[in-house]
């Protein structure tokens, strides 16, 4: 073979770089609107009482949390790994026809997927369960989805040159994995066409309705096995595989330590799993189990730590990088995002803290530190690194990105801040008893004093909104930009691709 | 021998895989058929309450409101008894919720009524001033999906062995048989009959006509199932 550099194939890549973008749109101007609709609840009729039906708060909820976890997130992991994998296996997609077919397919489908899943919601047609609330027809769907997502990662794999597979091929391969074994057994459910009444009538009612297979306690200890490891296997596993190639290649620093990132990959898989059970506590599920759920989630600080540490310490004797390089700021700031969310939800876990914490708005603001900040940051940082690479054009304006870094920083801020106040407040006045031992607030009571943290958590959203906006009009403009550069960037690690 | 994992992506996969199957099956199977079994007093549900679980489910009530009151003073004080899981027996899918923007409503059958609910849904604030939920106008006017309703009755009977048309026991000492109809036009007249039932407490004129017209809008089959919860 001749020594030069592999060309690579981003056709798929490029695609799913479009709707990471339009689905975090989507996604993140749902959300706030939703952050408005509490704040002030006359928004949720803001196209008339005649369509009230479809923008009240309680429809919408539900396309929210799907739009970013299932667009916006799942769509910048399959971005990455249609360009990060073909360069750390050393093989282009252009080499395999029947890869490339099936990654088309894949887009393809996970559009329909989309679809369907948007006017489903809207019309009401949902099972419930968060971050599952889809019934049968689109869950064979969305398993059919993951199915070519799998035979895309092992494919590439079968056909690798370079034998030994990087970090991020790790944390990918156990994304497959663990959504296609969660998402499977949580989903296990009878559509109810199948019933036949007593005098033999059958196909009966909608043909998509469905019950689940698991009753009651059951039934909450799969979904929260499910619905904790989903965010294991969506927006922390998947992002640690962004990060791990991405920050080395754009600081052109080497991983810090081999040993740490072992360490990390193999404690992670082992332990995250158990941690489900710390959104069960003091529900009907066993005590051993919430018990296990908050030890193991205390535990879990180890080896998310250890691959933050690992980021960060990997950018050692280049830290002026971080000053010069707006790219560098959002990663490392994701790195502490990470850091930071990581260390809150086992605070949140302890069982102490959990009694006040559960059902109020500190656990919104947990989600949304480690979203917003870990997982936004490091897929909208991805795609800047891509695309001069993918467009083969210079990113349009280093300075906007700048600016777009800052005002997003100050809305995550703005956000877990105000939903941290909220929360605890919350919590406190929902226990608190008067000198007789009766309840000392009424229900409304706790409701109304939460109206400015509301208000302000809104802005946060808006302002977070409005930098990812920024960020769309960068991509695009680079995109467009007619000045091609030929060659691309020379890069160093990792493993000189 | 991470080195030569690392060089066979079949046998990594393989590592990964146990590694996370593990904890599932050690903490979710050892429980599964103890937390399957009802408490005395807990009853399937009938025709119209499970078509109002729908409506609760279909406008997603549970984003904003559990069902799980835990075993606090201050959360007994406020909603009553703590949550035992056999009272979940009969619940498929689990309407936990995991945020109270509004309260709990596992009990809420116990302390209001048809009259207080109909008020509340038309407009929440004109009974709970300065309360910060919707209103839930088209419930008024759109029908509760009573065949659906039917054939998952008949599907949590077939296959998971609910107890319909036969007795269960109640806290009373006494009995209870939650009736199921044979045929979709038998399970049509059970819903009617409890329907007529609740809008007998209504005031709203067009729900009651439409009851009496042998249409069930979705608002009656939603408060058939808040009632229910005890």
């Amino acid at each position: 073979m001749e020594n030069r550099p592999l060309e690579y194939d981003y056709t798929v890549a490029k695609m799913f770089m479009l709707t990471t973008i339009a689905l975090g749109i989507v996604g993140m101007l749902i959300g706030v609107i939703l952050a408005f609709e509490l704040a002030f609840p006359s928004i949720n009729t803001i196209l008339g009482s005649g369509l009230a039906e479809y923008t009240n708060f309680s429809r919408l909820r539900p396309l929210h949390t799907d739009a970013v976890i299932f667009g916006f997130t799942l769509s910048g992991i399959f971005a990455t790994w249609y360009y990060v994998g073909q360069r750390v296996l050393k093989v282009s997609m252009a080499e395999s026809g029947l890869l490339m077919f099936i990654g088309k397919l894949h887009f393809l489908l996970y559009i329909v997927g989309v679809v369907a899943v948007v006017v489903s919601l809207l019309a009401g047609v949902t099972t419930s369960k968060e971050y599952a609330e889809f019934e049968w027809p689109i869950d064979i769907a969305i398993v059919v989805v993951w199915v070519l997502f799998g035979i895309s990662i092992f494919g590439l794999i079968g056909i690798r040159r370079e034998k030994s597979l990087y970090i991020s091929v790790w944390y990918y391969i156990a994304t497959f994995l663990g959504i296609a074994m969660l998402y499977l057994f949580n989903n296990m459910e009878v559509p109810t066409i199948l019933a036949t009444s007593p005098v033999g009538e059958t196909a009966i009612g909608n043909w998509w309705h469905s019950v689940s297979m698991y009753a009651g306690t059951n039934d909450a200890l799969v979904q929260w096995w499910y619905g904790h490891n989903a965010v294991a296997f969506g927006f922390t596993v998947p992002i640690v595989a962004i990060i791990y190639y991405f920050l080395p290649k754009e600081s052109g620093q080497a991983i810090y330590s081999y040993k740490l990132s072992l360490l990390s990959f193999w404690g992670l898989m082992f332990v995250y799993l158990w941690a489900g059970g710390h959104h069960l506590l003091y529900s009907t599920v066993p005590d051993w189990m919430q018990t296990m759920g908050s030890i193991f989630s205390v535990i879990l600080i180890l080896p998310s730590w250890g691959s933050a540490i690992n980021m960060l310490l990997t950018m050692k004797g280049e830290w002026q990088q971080v000053a010069a390089s707006p790219l560098i700021k959002f990663m490392i700031l994701g790195s502490t995002f990470y850091m930071f969310s990581t260390l809150e939800g086992p605070i949140q876990a302890i069982k102490s803290v959990n009694a006040i914490a559960h059902f109020t708005d500190w656990i919104v603001g947990h989600v949304h530190d480690g979203v917003l900040g870990w997982v936004g940051f490091m897929i909208m940082a991805a795609l800047y690194h891509m695309a001069p690479r993918v467009f083969k054009r210079e990113i349009y304006s280093k300075s906007l990105m700048a600016a777009q870094f800052w005002i997003q920083t100050l809305g995550v801020v703005l956000y877990f801040t105000s939903m941290w106040i909220a929360g605890i407040t919350q919590g406190m006045m929902w226990r608190a008893h008067d000198e007789f031992g009766n309840l000392a607030y009424s229900f409304i009571d706790t409701v109304t004093v939460l109206h400015p943290y509301y208000a302000i958590r809104g802005v946060g959203g808006l302002l977070y909104l409005t930098g990812f906006l920024l960020f769309a009009y960068n991509i695009y403009k680079t995109w467009v930009s007619d000045k091609e550069v030929d060659a691309e960037r020379l890069n160093q690690s990792p493993m000189g691709a | 021998m991470f080195h030569w994992l690392e060089k066979h992506p079949f046998f990594f996969a393989v590592g990964v895989f146990v590694a996370i199957a593990f904890a599932g099956l050690i903490e979710i199977l050892p429980n599964f058929a103890q937390a399957s079994r009802p408490v005395i007093g807990t009853a399937p549900y009938s025709t119209l309450e499970l078509a109002g679980r729908n409506v609760y489910i279909k406008n997603s009530c549970n984003a904003c409101h559990s069902q799980l009151i835990r075993p606090f003073k201050s959360e007994t004080d406020r909603y009553g008894h703590y949550s035992l899981s056999g009272e979940y027996a009969y619940d498929r899918p689990f309407l936990w919720g995991s945020k109270r923007t509004g309260p709990d409503l596992m009990r809420v059958g116990n302390y209001r009524t048809t009259d207080w609910h109909e008020n509340h849904m038309k407009n929440p604030a004109a009974v709970v001033p300065s309360s910060i939920m919707p209103a839930y106008s088209w419930l008024f006017t759109n029908k509760a999906d009573i065949d659906t309703a039917y054939a998952e009755q008949l599907t949590v009977a077939q296959f998971f062995s609910v107890p319909y048309n036969k007795p269960v026991p109640m806290k009373d000492g006494l009995t209870k048989v939650v009736k199921m109809g044979k045929s979709v036009a038998e399970a049509h007249a059970l819903a009617l009959e409890e329907a007529k039932k609740v809008v007998a407490d209504m005031k709203d004129q067009d729900v009651k006509d439409a009851v009496a017209r042998g249409e069930i809008p979705e608002i009656v089959a939603l408060i058939a199932y808040l009632n229910s919860l005890k």
